[in-house]
């Protein structure tokens, strides 16, 4: 289909900043990108009729990625034997 | 002794941008809201199931006009529930640490049932002050004691659960860290260290959901004698 209206992941590396500039960068545009992706990832993996502990797992360890991140700054400055 | 332990509970910000909302936030994310279907998925039911079993255990001794509070205890002991259990996975932050966030759930709550019990039934809850059966002479001084032990009740509420938090933190730390530095020195003592982690992690994850439990019991307690 057009450009504007597919999903990031059906879209070819090479079109990225094509479609990158089709995209509504205003607050709202970025709330309802959210909201569809917050979506879309709940219906895949969290709203199915037989789930386990896959979807919310893979939810924590992003969490915990994102906290890593978050931290490295102050964490790379320790020494091993030292406390963090 | 390294004071950097402590560094853990600084409350993060990337660029000035304070996180900690974004921590308090991430709950939400993993309590979907009910829809209308008539089966749901697993994590929907199992978490109906949850707060339906809480609310009503909550709800139990109180009267009618106490069951207005079941929103505000069942939410309140769910994220207490969640910020705890989520603090435990590596590298995050648990809010429930910092004493001013509990002190601002613990205050205007507890003052809340202090002035609802003042306003509608003021004599039933200065009752409160003096058990019955006292001998006569001791009865200025327990009530002062009462006093006392009312007014301290927020402070306690918030401490409790920022010490017990604090305090399971950093042993997990200390812990960790004595294990890493035994293991080129004297790998069995690090493995007995090891196992004295395992089961200190079991316990910070019941202290987790047992102390969220504590601060909602005790305020549905001090919201019984004053409703």
């Amino acid at each position: 289909g057009p450009l504007s209206e597919r999903r990031l992941m059906d879209v070819r590396l090479g079109e990225l900043p094509a479609w990158l500039a089709t995209c509504n960068f205003s607050p709202q545009g970025l709330l309802g990108g959210m909201q569809k992706a917050w979506s879309s990832y709940y219906d895949k993996y969290i709203n199915v009729k037989r789930g386990g502990p896959a979807g919310i797992t893979m939810l924590l360890a992003g969490y915990c990625i994102l906290s890593y991140s978050w931290n490295y700054q102050h964490i790379s400055k320790a020494s091993f034997l030292g406390s963090v | 002794m390294n004071l950097s332990f402590f560094d853990q509970f600084a409350s993060p910000s990337l660029m000035g941008i304070p996180l900690i909302l974004l921590s308090l936030l991430f709950p939400a994310l993993l309590l979907p809201t009910p829809n209308n279907r008539w089966l749901t998925n697993r994590l929907s039911t199992l978490q109906s199931w949850l707060f339906l079993l809480f609310t009503k255990q909550l709800m139990l001794p109180l009267n009618k006009n106490g069951h207005k509070w079941s929103i505000i205890l069942t939410s309140l002991m769910t994220l207490l529930l969640m910020i705890n259990l989520l603090g435990l996975l590596p590298y995050t932050f648990t809010p429930t640490t910092q004493l001013s966030m509990n002190m601002a759930l613990a205050f205007p709550l507890w003052l809340a049932t202090l002035l609802t019990g003042l306003r509608n039934q003021p004599s039933m809850s200065l009752g409160h002050l003096l058990p019955e059966g006292t001998p006569t002479p001791l009865i200025p001084a327990l009530i002062l004691i009462e006093t006392t032990s009312l007014l301290i009740r927020p402070l306690a509420l918030g401490v409790r659960l920022t010490a017990n938090l604090t305090a399971g933190h950093l042993l997990i730390q200390l812990i960790s860290t004595a294990t890493i530095a035994l293991l080129p020195i004297m790998p069995t003592v690090s493995i007995l260290t090891m196992s004295i982690l395992l089961l200190l992690t079991i316990l910070e994850v019941a202290v987790a959901m047992i102390q969220a439990y504590v601060f909602v019991l005790l305020l549905s307690l001090y919201l019984q004698e004053n409703i």
